[in-house]
């Protein structure tokens, strides 16, 4: 008998190295437990419950595309190492929440095996076997319990250590991988050929090629694999060691709570739950640029992936918190990307950082959050993108790159020489127009006939200074594009903070009645009254503290909302906007 | 080695037999066949929620015996020309099978476009069926092709009777809504779901734009995670053969078996964190709440109380 229960702590072989093909998801079993195992081109193995989040369907006939693992049904993309989702199809316009995350289960890649445990204890590890073995036989499936094999292995003069479910005979040590209760595989691995050099041998291990084994290899292989067999059918011919046990209950991991019912806006508070370590510092676009990679603490961790034009909230030294648009690659979680522009006149966020800030700093950070989220079903794509603004933008190029999708990026920028993170954009190739030193007439010229006419399912998204962002709304309104085509972030708001005149707010959900007073912003005073609002820049441009209104009129004062999105009135951002009527109803 | 101990938790691959007497299935009207398939071969043995059934035709009516209950018969009705029964053996005309009003025009043709045999439950299937998300996941090129892959935001709710789910101006966007159209556009389906193993869409008419054809899924639960997925499809359409309706619903069917089948678990958790929803999904959120206020258990995992 084998106790589930006690075997999920241990690590067992569920895989062979040469079974993670590239691109491809291995379906691989354990203690009567599915997983979906598949690795990355970066080469990373990852072992997650074979269930996509949504509905079920098996990862093991999703799609490997490198960097993710994609469902069949709905085209859910999870990230490599992260498990994270990275995109809903179903719904473009919207970032995932953070939570949606699957199952992932330890693993790890060793003797040319990949081992598994399933909630590792403290007290287990992996077995110490002897680096000489190296030769990995085929696995070979029995439909027995584990016990029996063990049992049939040991009768065959296999030697058992006691403690794990493994032994040997001669120069092959045998390992056990309890599929379910009533299937078992037997894993081999062996020692080279005995009349090889030891330096070839070296040499093949160097190349790390495990299945080019020579010809004394392969025949050592095949008189083992022949044995197996034999001892397979032996087993299975035998009534007694095949009796069928009950089946062990596998728990399947529930969802989260908060994500069971419909999305509901988030309440996380402007938190810095991330600490991050400054990596490579280079100054780019003639020295105004600095483009910053920040790093896990842990140089093996990773960050909490970032989707195309989330960015990240910095909680400076000084007291300050700035948000900084990520550069990421599509998958990429071992760092972010940021570029900070030197203001001339900066309100003390962007000379720390240049004048300030090492390597090896390490910052408290926000996890990224996206306001500016990246449509992936138009049939092309405008970006344009001004300055410093190319940081959102370059995220998203290397997605639509990746995707395969139709875009274009119009990249303004004062000279020849200001233009920065040209190492992530110069495998764009013609999809990258760099346009320098156009005063604003000829900038508006080229922009109108860039845009053009709009065309249904055409998008355009413009991130930069305020005047390029006000030109590429209003020529996109001239020449027909609907709001709903014209995405923009603003840097910031240009606009000072007016906390002038008090106001009543009525709370729909919480039942409370408050007045916000003359000096007072909306998200103070909600805040102290313990109603906790998202939020980050605080200045109405990054749209996190959005709130919807159920009744009365708002006075918006934000850069975030389009014209029709100000004209329904039903949301506004709690950080800046105020009230034109009396009092103002609020879905809170 | 220790003696497992062990509680048993939630069971994941669903092994254990729930007894099959789930009386709220029970008592509803399940599909058997097609009239047409018991014309040609006289007869047809079949299984309903695990309980072997013969089905025969004697005197021009349709005779269904269940020869577990000493050959017994149970009742049998003729709609929308496939034979239904009831397990419960209650032949009461009062609660009888929903309508399709469609289905009786004169000018429709209504054809039995398939009979599939999928490994799945029923109400997985028709979660299926209502789902709009893996058009082009799934039918890619026909119902929907990327990066067209926005569901649009619907309405849905369950009739004052608390009798069926209804979702209304359900759009998506699809590459060849009707033959010979060059581009694509948007279409709108309404969905019925008038019976917990039925549902009825209606999208627009290429032919006449003032009606709707009508495709009706009926599932047949054979057993708790197996199913017979019969297709009608009711139609305003004097060009199309007989045989093309059958080979495109056949081949979207054959889109679908084998996510169907590979959906885990196999029987539709009711508990409301085993999966996660998105605003797509609103109607597959108001179906499994109807289900699990109807008591129904058959082809599901009840919610912990």
């Amino acid at each position: 008998m084998i106790d589930p229960e006690s075997a999920r702590s241990l690590w067992f072989p569920i895989a062979a190295g040469t079974d993670l093909a590239a691109r491809h998801v291995f379906h691989a079993r354990l203690l009567g437990r599915e997983l979906a195992v598949w690795r990355a081109d970066d080469g990373h193995p990852n072992a997650w419950e074979n269930r996509c989040l949504h509905r079920g369907v098996r990862l093991t006939i999703g799609i490997n595309d490198g960097a993710e693992l994609v469902c069949r049904y709905h085209g859910w993309r999870y990230a490599n190492r992260t498990a994270e989702c990275t995109y809903i199809p179903a719904h473009p316009a919207d970032a995932p929440a953070r939570t949606v995350c699957n199952t992932r289960y330890p693993l790890i890649e060793r003797h040319g095996l990949l081992w598994c445990a399933e909630a590792p204890g403290p007290a287990t590890s992996l077995p110490e076997l002897p680096d000489e073995l190296s030769l990995t036989m085929r696995a070979i499936p029995v439909a027995a319990p584990l016990a029996a094999v063990r049992t049939a292995l040991i009768e065959l003069g296999a030697v058992h250590d006691g403690k794990q479910l493994h032994g040997a005979i001669g120069e092959v040590l045998y390992l056990l991988q309890p599929v379910d209760a009533s299937r078992t595989v037997i894993r081999g691995l062996l020692r080279p050929a005995a009349d090889r050099s030891r330096d070839e041998r070296t040499d093949r291990a160097a190349t790390a090629n495990a299945t080019a084994y020579g010809a004394a290899d392969e025949a050592l292989l095949l008189e083992h694999d022949e044995r197996l067999e034999r001892l397979r059918r032996a087993i299975e011919a035998d009534p007694a060691r095949r009796h069928d046990p009950d089946d062990w209950p596998v728990v399947a991991p529930l969802v989260a709570a908060s994500l069971a019912t419909m999305p509901e806006p988030g309440a996380e508070g402007r938190a810095a739950p991330l600490r991050l370590r400054v990596g490579s510092m280079v100054r780019t676009a003639d020295g105004s640029v600095l483009e910053i990679d920040l790093l896990p603490l842990d140089a093996d961790a990773h960050l909490p992936g970032a989707t195309p034009g989330a960015h990240i909230d910095l909680h400076l030294p000084n007291g300050l918190v700035r948000q900084y648009s990520l550069a990421n690659a599509p998958g990429q979680t071992d760092r972010y990307r940021i570029g900070v522009l030197r203001e001339p006149v900066s309100t003390g966020g962007s000379a720390w950082l240049f004048e300030r800030l090492r390597t090896g700093d390490v910052l408290a950070a926000s996890v990224p959050r996206n306001g500016f989220a990246l449509r992936r079903d138009a049939v092309d794509t405008l970006l344009i993108a001004g300055g410093i603004g190319i940081t959102a933008l370059a995220s998203m190029t290397m997605t639509l790159q990746r995707g395969g999708h139709a875009y274009r990026l119009c990249y303004l920028a004062r000279s020849a020489e200001h233009f920065a993170l040209m190492d992530r954009l110069a495998p764009l190739g013609d999809a990258l127009e760099c346009l320098s030193g156009l005063d604003a007439a000829a900038s508006r010229a080229v922009i109108a006939e860039r845009l053009g006419p709009y065309r249904e399912a055409h998008h355009v998204y413009v991130c930069g200074p305020t005047g390029l962002i006000g030109c590429v709304r209003e020529l996109a309104a001239e020449l027909g594009w609907p709001d709903e085509a014209v995405h923009f972030e603003h840097f910031g708001n240009a606009a000072p903070l007016d906390t002038r005149g008090a106001f009543q707010v009525r709370l729909a959900r919480s039942g409370l009645n408050l007045t916000v007073p003359d000096g007072q912003t909306l998200l103070q005073t909600l805040r102290e009254h313990g109603v906790p609002v998202p939020s980050s820049c605080e200045q109405g441009a990054c749209g996190t503290c959005r709130v919807a209104v159920l009744d009365g009129q708002p006075d918006h004062r934000d850069v975030y909302l389009n014209a029709a999105e100000r004209k329904r009135g039903d949301c506004l951002m709690s950080c800046v906007s105020r009230a034109s009527s009396a009092a103002l109803t609020l879905d809170l | 080695m220790i003696a497992a101990v062990q509680t048993p938790p939630v069971d994941c691959a669903a092994a254990t037999a729930r007894p099959a007497t789930d009386p709220v299935a029970q008592a509803l009207w399940h599909p058997l066949c097609a009239m047409e398939t018991l014309h040609q071969d006289g007869a047809l043995s079949t299984r309903l929620m695990d309980e072997p059934l013969r089905v025969s035709i004697a005197g021009g009516r349709a005779v269904v015996q269940a020869p577990q209950r000493d050959g017994a018969t149970l009742p049998a009705v003729v709609r929308f020309g496939y034979v239904w029964t009831r397990p419960d053996g209650v032949d009461d005309p009062h609660s009888g099978l929903f309508q399709i009003p469609e289905y009786d025009e004169p000018d429709r043709r209504n054809v039995h476009a398939a009979t599939v045999g999928v490994r799945t439950s029923a109400p997985r299937a028709v979660e299926n069926f209502l789902d709009m998300g893996h058009f082009p996941f799934v039918h890619t090129g026909v119902l929907g092709a990327e990066p067209h892959t926005e569901v649009r935001e619907y309405e849905v709710a369950l009739n004052e009777a608390g009798t069926e789910v209804l979702a209304t101006r359900c759009r998506f966007h699809q590459p060849q809504a009707a033959a010979g159209a060059a581009q694509g556009m948007l279409v709108e389906y309404v969905y019925r779901v008038p019976h917990p193993y039925c549902s009825v869409l209606y999208k627009s008419c290429p032919s006449d734009t003032s009606r709707l054809d009508v495709i009706a899924l009926f599932l047949q639960p054979v057993g708790q995670e197996r199913v017979r997925a019969h297709a009608l499809v009711s139609v305003i359409d004097d060009d199309s053969s007989d045989l093309a309706i059958r080979m495109f619903q056949q081949s979207i069917f054959a889109q679908d078996k084998p996510i169907l089948e590979n959906q885990r678990p196999v029987r539709l958790p009711l508990d409301p964190r085993a999966e996660t929803p998105i605003r797509a999904d609103r109607s597959a959120i108001v179906y499994r709440r109807w289900l699990s206020a109807l008591g129904l258990t058959y082809g599901c995992l009840p919610a912990p109380a």
